[in-house]
This record gives structure tokens, C-alpha cells and sequence, in this order.
């Protein structure tokens, strides 16, 4: 502690921060943005920034919930299933009964958790691992799904749907309207309430340490099972409340389009720094992940490279940074044990 | 510790399941056929029904192989499709650009060249897995998902997502081909589960695997160099879905970026079935092979019910549900194996 404070104390935030893994992962955001607008025109211009945010709400969306499973020390890949039932139950209702919004995302938030909770009922009560547990779900769900609906497509949504918000309209010089669109407002909220939830409220603390040392929560007093339902079914509402937004981006409900996103999501989380063991992750980094790999394939297609190359780039992004995430750990592990 | 009389809920997923896998799913396998018989009748056990079941077991067989092995090493390759595809492609090219036209004797060896050309693929990309894995320290969950990525953008890049088509007679004889009665591919996958078996069982590498599993630190501490087996096991699982690669692009007579997507998951659910433990060190070919023979059945039999694909794949999620719970129930009633 002596040691600390002998030194030069100027923002020990600053200083901290300069050591995380957000840090790195800003940089190298902040030099990609400085490259992309220097070669393109296009990068650095609303419409651009304003489509990359709208077409990448619902991954990002779908991130901030299964970050706090991550932290929480489990693993969920049936959310695009989730959101694929909770979507077309949902929506489906919606056009027989006229449904509003409010009902329509109560309906599909409730379908969400209601999903999350069989993960969690499967997952503490029969003691399976969750990559198992989700992997299982998922072809349930999904199966189900298109067996009942034979994969059919919904093309006649509700008109207000269709319109969804368009708030704070602003023109610019050439007259193109920008608004707040359902999509960047509900992406907005997905992580402020992430946020709220893991750093504001007794709650996160014990997902964080739920995932940290699951032995030592429960020796605390910690209600191992109630926390794995809560974190379980929130990403279960936020899978049903991003399905929604995504069929207002589309326009159409189509039962097959989510399911084989779900690495997608995982890769972006893990990213942002977010561990598979558990108790490690932050919204920053969740968000900064999603925005690495946004930018990563909107700034391929502006240099004109062809968008089958697309995943190539991305994979190997995936790889190299999850190489030197290792590398630096066990660096610094070996340091500390020097030391 | 009174407390830890009990295994707590997440001390992992199976602790005590894996002696009892291959019993459990006897049981359940005499119980769908008794169902099925009721059902459909002589029909389920024609020759036709048979040998189309046999046709379709080897693909998912050699892909669950090659998740199996990683699997009991304590790790992961979600790989395995997208390095298959991308071998698929290699070797469809060699043979689609030199083979095609070649005669005699150059003929011949442009398709030994070109199954060369897929397992120098599958090497390398088991060689990036192992090393970033073993030697860098990262997850295998995200290291393959990254060579997942890459694999597949490189098959999509490369083909701009189109299919190669047209291989040699021999090629094609590998996958839809008969040797009295019994589908080629099926021999093939028999053939390699006997040697994986042997090399997991009885050969120090395989002992080396199953330690590396149950307790990797301690297995290092013991003598082992851990890194150079798990580089071992996931050049290994390459290998394996090379063969799977062979097989599917001789079944469908063609090549391309994202055949067969659909097992990836279905290869984990099979291998954790025929009681391969999620996290290492306990599971064996028997188990797996009895998993896939249950999986093929219920396939089967829905189809000639003219059951949804997508019904199958949702009662294959139920069943390994069911099966892993039933084990927790029976537990819990005092019925303890091993």
C-alpha cells in the first residue's frame, strides 16, 4: 500500500484504466475509425454512423444480456432461438388482437423468460453444464419453432410497428432525415440497464461474485439457484425485447434469420474482454467488442474490399485478439509470481 | 465438510454418469424400437430403411469422432465443420483442375494428391488450434470459434460461396458406393472408430488425453508435457474431420463453404449422450457410437413418419435432457452406478 501512495498519485483512475483490456480494445478502435476516415469519405459521415448503429442494435442488444450470464460464470446460446419464438408468438398475437406496443413487448419479454428459466430449471436442477443445457434448448426451441410455424414468414406487420419511433427528427444540409429510431433507443436502454444492473445494485456484486468463486457466494449466503434464474431470464426478456427490434429493422418476421447468430454475439462479448470462466466483463468492454467488429466489416466494404472476404477478417480478428488477451494474462501471472 | 457430502448442483454436469451411458441408452434405444415397431411395422427395419440409415450415420459419426476427442481432453473444436468444408474445397479443387483431365496412372495419383492436399489443410489448421490453445493459453471455445471464423471466411473468400462440383468415380464411390450391401462410407467410419478407440484406450497418448481432462495441472506437474498432447489431440480431431470432409463431398458429389453447418452442435449433444463428460476425462467410442445408432433411429423413423427434420432435431435436444436427468432422478433415489 506504501508503495502506491509514494507515488506520483496523478489519477489513479486515468492509470488503471491505461492498464485495462478496454483501453487496448479503444485504441484500436480509435485507430481503425483514424484510418477508415482518412481512406473513405464515406466512413465519417452520419449516414454512415447512423446505419452501423441501427443495422448492429441487435447483436449489441443481445450482447449486454449475455454478458451478465458471462459474468455470472455460465454460457447461453439459445437466445437466437429464444428471440425467433418470442418474435413470432409475439408478433403473431399482435396482428389477431391488435395488440399495442406495450402488450407486444410484454408478450415477447415474457416468452424470453420464460425460456430463460427453463435454461436455469435444467441447468441447477439436473446439474448439466450450461453450454450443454443451451446447445439442447436452442434445437428445442428452434425445432418446435419451425415445426408449428412450418418456417412461415410474417410480411403483414401492424402498421404503427412498420412506422416504430422516430423521435428528435433532425435534417441535415441535403435534407436526409436522422431521428432516434426504435433500434439505436431500445439499444441505448439494453446497455444502461446492463450497466445499472451489474454496477449499481447489490445484485451485480453477486453475479460478479456467483461467477468469481461460486463456492465462496454460496458460503456468503448467496442464493446460488434465485441469482442463475435472475441471469438466465434477464437475457431471456432482453432476447425477447431485441427480437422485436429486429423485426421492426426488417420489416418482416422470418423464423429462420437469428438462429446461427449466436457465436456472433459471444465473439463480439469476449471481445470486450468478457471471460468464459466467470466474474470477469464489462458493459464498456461489451459495447467497445460490438463496435470493433461493426466497424471492422462496415470499414471492409467502404475500402471496397469484396464482402465474401468479410468473415476471414472477422476470425481473424477473433483469434488474434484472444491470443493476445492470453498472452498479456500469462505474462502478467508470471510477473506477479516474480515478483 | 458436511457440506460437500453431497455434490453441490454445479459440480459439474455428469460426475456419476459416464460408467452407466451406454446401458441408459440401451434401454432407451429397445424402447424407441419397441415404439417405432407399433408405429410404422416391418417398415422401420426394411432393407431400404437400413441402408439409408447407414448412408447417413458415417457424416455425423466421423464430425462427432472429431468433437469427441477434443471433448475428453477438457476442450471444445467448434471447428470442425468449417475446417471439413474448407479441406473439402482443397481437395475438390486439385480434383476438379487437374484430375478431371489427366489419364491412366496421373489420373490415379491427382486424387491421391488432392486427399493430400486435405490433410496438409486440416494439419495446419490443427496445428493453429493446438498451438494458440496449448501454448497461448486461450479457451478452446474461442480460439476454434475464431479458426471457425476464419476457416469458413477463407472457403467463402476463396469460392466466393460457390460449389465445386464433378469428382472421379472413385471419390464418389467413397460415399454413395455399396461392398455387399454396406455403404462405403459406413465401413469407412467403423474402420476409424477402431483405431481412435485403440489409441484413447490403449496407447499412452490416449491415457495422456483422459489425465489432461480430469486435471490438467496435475498432469503437467506429473511429467506430462500437456502442451504437446493437446496440440496432439486437436491436429488429431483436424485429421478426423478431414476423413468426414472425404465423406461428405464424395456423398454429395461436391464442395462448399457451408455444408453440414448444422451438426456442429448436434456433434456435442451425441459425444455428451453417449456419456462423453462436457469437461474431460471420462467417455468412450462405444458410448458415442451407441448416442449416434439412437440419434439415426429417431431420424429415421420420424422421417418415415413424415415427421419435420426440425422435429427430430428438437426431440434429439429433449433427449439429452431426459437421459441426463433421468441419471440426476435415479441418483437421487439411491440408485448409484460405478
Amino acid at each position: 500500500m506504501t508503495l502506491a501512495v509514494s507515488r506520483p498519485a496523478f489519477s489513479p483512475v486515468l492509470q488503471r484504466f491505461g492498464r485495462s483490456h478496454e483501453f487496448w480494445l479503444l485504441a484500436v478502435i480509435l485507430a481503425l475509425c483514424l484510418v477508415l476516415s482518412l481512406a473513405t469519405d464515406s466512413f465519417l459521415t452520419l449516414q454512415n454512423l447512423f446505419d452501423l448503429l441501427t443495422s448492429n442494435a441487435f447483436v449489441g442488444i443481445m450482447a449486454s444480456g449475455l454478458l451478465v450470464v458471462l459474468i455470472a460464470g455460465g454460457i447461453d446460446i439459445s437466445f437466437t432461438a429464444t428471440a425467433s419464438v418470442a418474435q413470432y408468438v409475439a408478433l403473431t398475437l399482435a396482428i389477431r388482437y391488435g395488440l399495442g406496443w406495450f402488450a407486444m413487448f410484454a408478450i415477447a419479454g415474457a416468452i424470453g423468460i420464460a425460456c430463460g428459466a427453463i435454461n436455469a430449471l435444467f441447468i441447477t436442477r439436473l446439474r448439466i453444464s450450461s453450454i450443454i443445457v443451451s446447445i439442447a434448448t436452442l434445437n428445442i426451441f428452434y425445432g418446435l419453432l419451425i415445426f408449428f410455424t412450418g418456417g412461415k414468414y410474417i410480411t403483414s406487420l401492424p402498421k404503427f410497428f412498420r412506422d416504430g419511433v422516430w423521435w428528435f427528427e433532425y435534417d441535415d444540409a441535403s435534407g436526409t432525415p436522422y431521428a432516434l429510431n426504435l433500434q439505436i433507443l431500445v439499444l441505448a436502454l439494453a446497455f444502461l440497464s446492463a450497466w445499472l444492473l451489474l454496477n449499481r445494485t447489490n445484485i451485480g456484486r453477486q453475479i460478479y461474485a456467483l461467477g468469481g468463486n461460486k463456492d465462496a457466494a454460496q458460503r456468503l449466503g448467496f442464493h446460488v439457484v434465485r441469482l442463475n434464474f435472475l441471469v438466465y431470464g434477464y437475457l431471456g426478456l432482453i432476447a425477447g425485447i431485441a427480437s422485436l427490434v429486429q423485426a421492426q429493422l426488417a420489416q418482416s418476421v422470418t423464423p429462420t434469420v437469428l438462429v446461427g447468430k449466436e457465436l456472433d454475439v459471444l465473439a463480439a462479448v469476449v471481445l470486450g474482454g468478457a471471460s468464459l470462466t466467470g466474474g470477469v466483463g464489462t458493459v464498456l468492454g461489451a459495447i467497445l467488442g460490438v463496435t470493433l467488429l461493426a466497424i471492422l466489416q462496415n470499414g471492409l466494404v467502404l475500402l471496397g474490399v469484396s464482402s465474401y472476404w468479410n468473415q476471414w477478417f472477422v476470425g481473424l480478428t477473433i483469434l488474434f485478439a484472444v491470443s493476445i488477451t492470453a498472452w498479456r494474462d500469462r505474462r502478467r501471472r508470471s510477473a506477479k509470481m516474480v515478483a | 465438510m458436511s457440506l460437500d457430502a453431497r455434490a453441490p448442483w454445479w459440480s459439474s454436469s455428469l460426475p456419476r454418469f459416464h460408467g452407466g451411458a451406454a446401458q441408459i441408452l440401451a434401454l432407451v434405444l429397445v424402447a424407441l424400437l419397441i415404439v417405432f415397431w407399433l408405429l410404422l411395422g416391418d417398415q422401420l427395419f426394411s432393407v431400404r430403411a437400413l441402408q439409408s440409415m447407414a448412408f447417413q450415420l458415417p457424416e455425423l459419426g466421423i464430425l462427432s469422432l472429431a468433437m469427441m476427442v477434443t471433448l475428453l481432453s477438457g476442450g471444445l473444436n467448434l471447428s470442425i465443420i468449417a475446417t471439413a468444408n474448407l479441406c473439402a474445397l482443397a481437395m475438390a479443387w486439385v480434383l476438379t483442375t487437374h484430375a478431371t483431365g489427366a489419364e491412366g496412372a496421373m489420373w490415379v495419383a491427382w486424387q491421391v494428391i488432392a486427399v493430400l492436399a486435405g490433410v496438409a489443410v486440416g494439419t495446419i489448421v490443427g496445428l493453429i488450434n493446438g498451438f494458440v490453445i496449448a501454448y497461448l493459453g486461450v479457451s478452446p471455445i474461442l480460439a476454434t470459434l475464431g479458426t471457425m471464423t476464419m476457416c469458413k471466411g477463407l472457403s467463402i473468400g476463396l469460392t466466393r460461396g460457390n460449389v465445386i462440383s464433378g469428382f472421379p468415380d472413385p471419390i464418389v464411390f467413397l460415399g454413395n458406393g455399396t461392398l455387399m450391401g454396406v455403404p462405403v462410407a459406413l465401413l469407412i467410419f467403423l474402420a476409424l472408430c477402431v483405431p481412435v478407440a485403440i489409441l484413447l484406450n490403449k496407447s499412452p497418448f490416449g491415457h495422456r488425453i483422459y489425465m489432461i481432462g480430469s486435471n490438467e495441472k496435475a498432469t503437467r506437474y506429473s511429467g506430462v508435457d500437456t502442451k504437446h498432447v493437446l496440440l496432439g489431440v486437436y491436429v488429431l480431431s483436424s485429421l478426423l474431420a478431414v476423413v468426414a470432409a472425404l465423406v461428405m463431398m464424395a456423398r454429395f458429389n461436391s464442395a462448399n463453404a457451408s455444408y453440414g453447418e448444422s451438426y456442429l452442435l448436434v456433434t456435442i449433444l451425441a459425444a455428451v449422450l453417449g456419456g462423453v463428460d462436457p469437461f474431460g476425462g471420462f467417455g468412450k467410442v462405444g458410448g458415442l457410437l451407441m448416442a449416434l445408432i439412437v440419434l439415426q433411429v429417431i431420424s429415421s423413423a420420424f422421417n418415415l413418419l413424415n415427421f419435420s427434420p426440425f422435429l427430430t432435431v428438437a426431440i434429439w435436444g429433449a433427449l439429452i435432457i431426459g437421459v441426463t436427468g433421468l441419471s440426476v432422478v435415479l441418483e437421487s433415489l439411491g440408485w448409484r452406478r460405478r
